[in-house]
């Protein structure tokens, strides 16, 4: 059992998701409320890890994070080590991997909280900020919390960017996904077994804890 | 001085529908300023330019001295810098808290205790005691009204603004709280913007009437003179075509009310919660006009009157009385020729008290 690259995925995936709740929460308040006409642009960016092909994805980010790019050389600069090939050019292209994955329920979960809330508390004082963390935080919590979930899941499953970006280095780059493609190429088929076992045991359990606790509490929570 | 209130600011919709807001509340304190016409008119359009929530694309808006828009220096003051209560036509009550919690919700600035005595203060003014811990589910339509309303005054806001504040509920429950309403606002002595769509409901709560229509004010000013003298069709047709005009209550017994208007006593059906003063309408299909005594007849209510002017409309005629308070009448030509009526006649005017509609005004 490779239980390096099990930890290094849940890592990998739970820093990934705690990137994605702050990137992701401004992102889709702004998808979900802004009138400006080119929305649509930015929707059609944020969904394009959707339909790209991982590996035209993990391309361009290879490309982009290489020695020669702006960004290779100003990262080597300032950390003595590529980002190619490393944790954090990995944890860079995961996060942009599963956008789409946070910011669509994000969204979806702001755009169905009832505007005339929103204007109300407004209108009683309380600033915009405050309003999203008193108002649309508490009603669209299933939705943010779905967000995160599939963020996470989606992250410890991902195989082809990983690849891609990652290359298969044990302890640093070599995550769950690719450890079982790794002994099936090996034959090692008893081994692939138990991993990919784990590996279903794991995102099986995140699922049923998160669809139970929606069902258990349905009532929106309150942060303040 | 200026008025307390000045609104001349525009917004333009994608689509070409244009509203224009042009009024005024002359002083502070209590009033309550009707914003009135049909649907589609701008009612709300211009209500959410008051509050901030839609940015005027030309003209200005300030009150008590403070600019609140200007859309020529590029000034917007947002909703929550306008000291302002807004209650919309669904209430939005925050569904997720308490109603105790909603009351609190805009008294964010105040110490923990001040905030539970403001609370308490209004729990037992919009009497709502026992339902502080209910959430908004819980409450009847008339409660949640009382504490959607209860949570706009929380902050003490300068200025009141309701969109259609009563229309969501029964027509029972309306009735009653349209009085209470109006007590309610001039006890807390804060000026009041409402919009409505209902006649009986501007005339019962309003001091002020802005009558729109196609999303420009055709007229404005305090009720009586806007309805007396209509200044174009188009606001004749949106008031109806009916007299309204106000009197004193005298008396009410046996389900009959008798209001004094001018020198002459009028007897209508009581419709309820009567206070000092009541709005007298009445159409002028209902008024019928003879010449010379009254001889025996069902009609309650007979006014000597003169005729002031007489107004063809195709096979109808447009009469003008004057029973010491203006009243129209509508008879055919044919009538009007047959009684020789002119004008400076001295006629009866009659009345069922079935025909005659109160409205409670304080």
């Amino acid at each position: 059992m490779d239980w390096e690259a099990l930890r290094l995925s849940l890592r990998l995936a739970a820093l990934t998701t705690l990137a994605l709740l702050a990137l992701g929460l401004p992102l889709a308040y702004w998808l979900a409320f802004t009138r400006r006409r080119w929305k649509f642009l930015v929707e059609a960016v944020v969904g394009l890890p959707l339909v790209l092909p991982p590996t035209v994805l993990g391309f361009y980010l290879l490309v982009a994070m290489g020695s020669r790019s702006p960004l290779g050389k100003t990262w080597t600069a300032l950390t003595g080590h590529p980002l190619a090939f490393s944790f954090e050019g990995l944890l860079a292209a995961s996060i942009l991997y599963s956008l789409p994955f946070t910011v669509q329920p994000f969204a979806a979960a702001f755009a169905a909280v009832d505007r005339g809330l929103i204007e109300a508390s407004w209108c009683l004082g309380v600033s915009r900020v405050r309003t999203f963390l008193r108002v649309v935080v508490p009603l669209s919590w299933a939705g943010l919390l779905t967000g995160m979930v599939l963020s996470f899941a989606h992250t410890l499953g991902e195989f082809g960017v990983v690849l891609m970006v990652g290359g298969d280095l044990p302890g640093r780059t070599r995550t769950v996904s690719i450890a079982v493609f790794d002994q099936v190429q090996a034959l090692d088929y008893a081994a692939a077994g138990r991993t990919a076992l784990l590996l279903l045991g794991v995102s099986f359990t995140v699922l049923a804890l998160v669809y139970g606790l929606r069902r258990a509490q349905r009532k929106p929570w309150t942060l303040i | 001085m200026d008025p307390h209130l000045t609104c001349a600011a525009e917004r333009r919709f994608p689509g070409g529908m244009r509203v224009e807001a042009r009024f005024r509340i002359p002083e502070p304190g209590f009033s309550v300023t009707v914003l009135f016409g049909p649907s589609g008119s701008g009612k709300t359009t211009a209500l959410r330019l008051l509050a901030g929530l839609e940015r005027p694309d030309a003209g200005h808006i300030a009150c008590g001295g403070t600019v609140w828009a200007d859309a020529g220096r590029g000034r917007h003051l947002p909703p929550q810098a306008r000291n302002l209560g807004f209650l919309s036509q669904a209430y939005d009550l925050f569904p997720h808290l308490s109603l105790a919690a909603n009351l609190a919700y805009g008294l964010g600035g105040l110490p923990a205790g001040a905030r539970r005595d403001r609370v308490a203060e209004l729990v037992a003014l919009l009497g709502l005691d026992g339902l502080e811990d209910r959430q908004p589910a819980q409450l009847s339509g008339g409660q949640r009204q009382r504490a959607a309303l209860g949570r706009a005054l929380a902050p003490r806001p300068a200025l009141l603004l309701l969109d259609e504040p009563l229309s969501a509920l029964d027509r029972p429950t309306q009735l009653r709280l349209r009085r209470d309403l109006r007590d309610l606002l001039r006890r807390l002595d804060v000026p009041t913007v409402l919009v409505t769509h209902d006649r009986a409901e501007a005339l019962q709560l309003g001091d002020r009437l802005v009558v729109m229509d196609g999303g420009r004010v055709c007229q404005e000013g305090p009720i009586q003179p806007v309805f007396d003298r209509p200044t174009d069709p188009a606001v004749a047709r949106i008031l109806g075509v009916e007299t309204v005009v106000l009197g004193g209550v005298v008396e009410v017994s046996g389900g009959l009310a008798t209001v004094a208007v001018g020198e002459a006593r009028l007897q209508a059906p009581d419709p309820g919660s009567l206070g000092l003063r009541a709005y007298v309408c009445i159409r002028g299909e209902d008024v019928l006009v003879e010449r010379g005594e009254p001889g025996p007849s069902t009609a309650r209510n007979r006014l000597a009157a003169r005729i002031v002017s007489l107004q063809p409309e195709g096979p109808l005629v447009r009469l003008t009385l004057d029973a010491g308070f203006p009243l129209e009448s509508v008879v055919t030509r044919q009538a009007c020729a047959d009684l020789d009526l002119a004008e400076g006649e001295a006629v009866t005017a009659l009345l069922k008290a079935s025909a005659i509609h109160l409205i409670p005004h304080d």
